[in-house]
């Protein structure tokens, strides 16, 4: 009747293999997917689509790339915000550079720049492991900052250090009012986290699992090193970029270095271990829980009817928001994703304890 | 028996097991970490089909001499012929392309993956499908992942895993992590496959399951084994020939009960009045 498996034979190894093997798991996405594409463009208000959904696709997109790094391959990175700065200026001047040059090869030219960044500041990781690594890849995260500030090239010499970005278009289709940007982002989000999914169920994303979890013996089955490492790192980076070039084309539309700064890095590192390290569904959970949880909370006492003066709530937000980080932590070590799973496996069995 | 007759012509072992060729022989191996010499001028060989028990008290070099054999350790004098070339110095995974499979001492499974995909990733030297491929889960990716999934399936029939196919190894007992391990390494369908204590920390009727598996591969697949183990109870009721370590010089070679009876071999175990 409700979450239950009995009677769903799998005849095949090829069914047994889905992202969905529970046919009620694939009705609920089917439902979630309805919900994103037809019902909210027809609902949200331009609020919603601009201060809401649009950041949070997007930070999800990048704290899914920063998973697959960190969360599947078990190398920890600070450089993010480095790497989305990377695919958005990289992005901005194929923009001005090239005549005619449509966005979505901008944007995918933007995410191969930052995969050669993110390789390049990968190879210390082939001799050094956890924070130290995290220290080492700092260095990306100053190095970008400084190369955007002071080289004019990047910048095309704006005067003013600030680039932006004007009449974006696919395929003739103007991406100009919240709800096609809206579109175009969930899109994308979509593409890619089906692309994840796919890498991490796949031979590749075993091999960067089991450096994770054990690199000698991954070694001594046949694993190199070297290339599940900075495979990681380049998939990574290509998905951060891309989160880069929309988050400074379609979320900020003007922006300068300071808006993917190291601040941008911790958030997004934050997002992953809340959300859950090695988790496709983790990363949007954590950027829900990041991105929405202040704003729901925010809405509260006007939704009770408490008088409260802004500041006030201002600061019951980030005091409850900080007590709910430890509280969850606390819970589930492992994050939103893996107390979802355990809750969905209580829900198989419910309700008998075995 | 002497030396020279075990390393002439294949035969027949007393246990009636089939025994070829020479498949791995060690030559004059040294192995030293700064002061600390861990290996001593050590020279054995491994035949086809046989299974060849190293042992010795703790720190004998077992272990390291393993470590040697498939590449995490490099020796600074000696040569390894691996059937017939000399060897040159090697990272593990090209080891593992050669058909070296093991298992550690302490296990080292992939803990946060399920006993299915340790095992899949038993077999990714065999899969070929690129990154793009495996991105769509298309063509080639997925009709691997199914013909794997088959032999993975085979592998934890043959253990008898069935029923935790889909639990985090984390979760399971120790003696199933260690059969876990063993069906990782079979998964690369070894040609020499190397068992660093496979029975450690076991209750009986546990050792008397990983015996019956080791026996197993050995006569349904052939495999050549090579196993460190402590009871020497299982050592010499499976052992066709033992090679016995201390301090990291060899002090022992041979049939179960030549070593069972070599005098040096008793002292290093018992102890000698001084």
């Amino acid at each position: 009747m409700l979450y239950r498996e009995n009677g769903q034979f799998k005849t095949s190894y090829a069914a047994d293999q889905q992202i969905f093997p529970i046919f009620q798991e694939r009705w609920a996405m089917a439902l979630l997917l309805l919900v994103a594409f037809v019902v909210l463009p027809l609902v949200g208000s331009e609020y919603w689509f601009r201060a809401i959904l649009i950041p949070f696709l997007i930070l999800s997109l990048a704290a899914l790339g920063l998973n697959i790094l960190v969360g599947y391959c078990g190398q920890i990175s600070l450089g993010t915000g480095a790497f989305m700065a990377v695919g958005a200026y990289a992005a901005y001047n194929f923009m001005v550079r090239i005549d005619g040059m449509p966005l979505i090869v901008a944007m995918l030219l933007g995410g191969l720049s930052a995969t050669v960044i993110g390789v390049l500041f990968g190879i210390p990781s082939l001799r050094i492991k956890g924070l130290y690594l995290a220290v080492a890849t700092l260095a990306a995260q100053f190095f970008t900052d400084w190369a955007f500030l002071r080289i004019g090239w990047f910048t095309n010499n704006s005067s003013s250090g600030s680039v932006s970005m004007a009449r974006l278009d696919v395929f003739g289709l103007p991406i100009e009012s919240p709800v096609t940007k809206y579109l175009f982002v969930l899109t994308v989000v979509c593409v890619f986290a089906l692309m994840a999914k796919n890498l991490v169920r796949s031979a590749v994303g075993r091999q960067w699992m089991a450096i994770r979890d054990m690199d000698v013996a991954a070694a001594v089955i046949g694993i190199r090193p070297m290339y599940a490492k900075l495979s990681a790192f380049a998939v990574s980076s290509f998905i951060v970029g891309v989160a880069g070039v929309l988050w400074a084309f379609i979320h900020l539309g003007a922006w300068e270095p300071a808006a993917f700064s190291i601040d941008r890095s911790f958030q997004l590192l934050f997002m992953v271990i809340i959300g859950g390290l090695g988790s496709i569904s983790g990363a949007f959970l954590g950027a829900a829980f990041i991105v929405l949880l202040p704003l729901a909370l925010d809405q509260v006492p006007h939704l009770l009817g408490i008088p409260l003066s802004t500041a006030t709530i201002t600061h019951l937000v980030h005091m409850i928001f900080g007590a709910l980080i430890v509280f969850f932590l606390i819970v589930e070590p492992h994050g939103l994703a893996k107390l979802w799973s355990v809750g969905k496996q209580k829900l198989r069995l419910w309700p008998f304890p075995h | 028996m002497n030396m020279t007759d075990m390393n002439s012509a294949a035969a027949a072992t007393p246990s009636g097991r089939r025994q070829g060729e020479v498949i791995l022989d060690l030559q004059n191996i040294s192995l030293r970490f700064g002061g600390v010499k861990a290996l001593t001028d050590i020279s054995f060989n491994i035949r086809e089909h046989e299974i060849r028990s190293i042992i010795g008290p703790n720190g004998a070099g077992k272990s390291s001499m393993l470590n040697v054999i498939n590449g995490v350790y490099h020796p600074q004098e000696g040569r390894i012929l691996y059937r017939g070339e000399e060897r040159r110095r090697l990272e593990p995974y090209m080891a593992a392309r050669q058909g070296i499979a093991r298992t550690f001492q302490n296990i080292a499974l992939f803990k946060g993956m399920s006993v299915l995909d340790n095992i899949m990733t038993g077999r990714n030297l065999k899969m070929k499908s690129n990154i793009f491929q495996q991105a769509l889960y298309w063509g080639a990716a997925q009709q691997e992942e199914i013909a794997h999934r088959e032999k993975v399936e085979e592998v934890i029939d043959f253990l008898e895993i069935q029923n935790v196919r889909k639990t985090p190894v984390g979760q399971l007992p120790y003696g199933l992590q260690k059969r876990v391990e063993l069906g990782r390494a079979l998964a690369a369908e070894p040609s020499l496959l190397l068992l660093d204590e496979p029975m450690a920390g076991m209750n009986v009727e546990e050792k008397q399951d990983m015996c019956r598996f080791i026996l197993d591969v050995n006569d349904q697949f052939g495999t050549t084994i090579v196993l460190i183990e402590h009871d020497m109870g299982v050592v010499m009721d499976i052992s066709d020939r033992v090679v016995v370590l201390d301090y990291g010089k060899k002090i022992g070679d041979g049939a179960p009960d030549e070593v069972r009876n070599n005098e040096d071999v008793i002292s290093a175990y018992l102890g000698t009045s001084h």
